[in-house]
């Protein structure tokens, strides 16, 4: 007779899709910044906010700010349910970072839609 | 030659906890033994000093050893190899329960084993009338899976397996996960891959190649687990 172990229901396929799929994202989002920086060396507040109060940079900077959350809390679900055992701890460690990551995510936002 | 071993022994009837105990062998200059010889005599010394071996050529998977903290076999690493190092630190397998000296209780393993099905499933209507015939190409295809001897090695190399023992599968079972679906033959393809379909099954495997740089038998899980992951991705696109 073949035991069932305690497996997860959680999708592992769609976890690993997630994290790429934000990875790509955020190295996007990263190198056009980046690559922005380089091309314009005398770079004012003016047009740093101007860059920024453009609809498709509105919506680039969401899809970052999405990747992030994503990418962050499937990492960090995998650091805790790897390393804390105790229970209360591990929820407690799972409470703390989906906190953090959701008020980065409504932070940005703010921050981004308020430009 | 003097050689100094430092040789882990616990005994759970007697000993509280575990400890390291020194052992020294005499070893004629310019020779050289395997660690499972070293072992034998240093177990002439103390007849209490228990661990497994078996064929003493690297084909039964039972002296499978933590030794100067890498994992492999005793019957075909030579002391020569460990020299140099200061004592030879001979350990269990890590991330197996002790059940006395270098002897692990393989439980968990076997149960990982058991949980992918490592046996052929074939559900034709019509099976053929002698043999299932593979062409050439077909059998290549599971070389450098199914030679793997279960000593363990790898999987107790492995962090996600310490940390998951009961979830995640661990490099030996997986590579004959893929054995089986890599295998013509064999039918129950989907079936096989629903069960590793989880977070933690297959997917714990961040790819760090522990499991690849203690293989005894020079076998890749890591390979094998990326083939896995692909069939998942690809199944659910």
């Amino acid at each position: 007779m073949v035991k069932q172990p305690t497996i997860s229901r959680r999708n592992g396929v769609r976890d690993y899709l997630l994290v790429r799929l934000s990875a790509l994202v955020l190295a996007s989002w990263v190198l056009f910044l980046f690559g922005y920086l380089l091309c314009h060396p005398q770079l004012d507040y003016l047009s740093w906010k101007g860059l920024f109060a453009q609809l498709p940079m509105k919506v680039f900077t969401l899809l970052a700010l999405v990747g992030l959350l994503v990418h962050a809390w499937i990492g960090l679900w995998q650091v805790i349910t790897d390393y804390l055992k105790c229970t209360s701890l591990r929820a407690v460690a799972l409470g703390a970072v989906s906190l953090l990551v959701l008020s980065y995510f409504g932070a940005g936002l703010l921050i981004v839609w308020g430009v | 030659m003097l050689v100094y071993f430092s040789v882990y022994r616990f005994n759970p009837e007697t000993d509280k906890k575990p400890q390291m105990r020194s052992m020294q062998l005499e070893i004629a200059d310019g020779s050289d033994m395997m660690v499972l010889d070293a072992l034998i005599l240093l177990k002439e010394q103390d007849p209490t000093l228990a661990f497994r071996r078996s064929c003493r050529e690297g084909v039964c998977g039972s002296d499978g050893l933590n030794m100067n903290g890498k994992n492999g076999l005793a019957c075909i690493t030579p002391l020569s190899d460990l020299l140099g190092k200061g004592n030879v630190v001979i350990r269990p397998l890590p991330g197996l329960p002790v059940v006395r000296d270098l002897v692990v209780d393989m439980t968990q393993f076997y149960d990982n084993y058991e949980r992918i099905k490592p046996y052929l499933i074939n559900d034709s209507k019509i099976p053929p009338a002698r043999e299932f015939l593979q062409s050439p190409e077909e059998r290549a295809r599971i070389d450098g899976l199914y030679e793997c001897i279960l000593c363990a090695c790898c999987s107790t190399s492995c962090p996600s397996f310490w940390w998951n023992p009961d979830k995640f599968v661990g490099p030996a079972g997986l590579l004959q996960a893929y054995r089986f679906l890599a295998d013509s033959r064999d039918t129950a393809r989907e079936e096989r891959l629903d069960g590793l379909a989880d977070a933690y099954s297959v997917f714990r495997c961040h790819g760090i190649m522990n499991c690849v740089q203690v293989c005894p038998k020079g076998l890749n899980p890591t390979k094998a687990i990326g083939e896995i992951k692909s069939m998942l991705v690809k199944r659910s696109l």
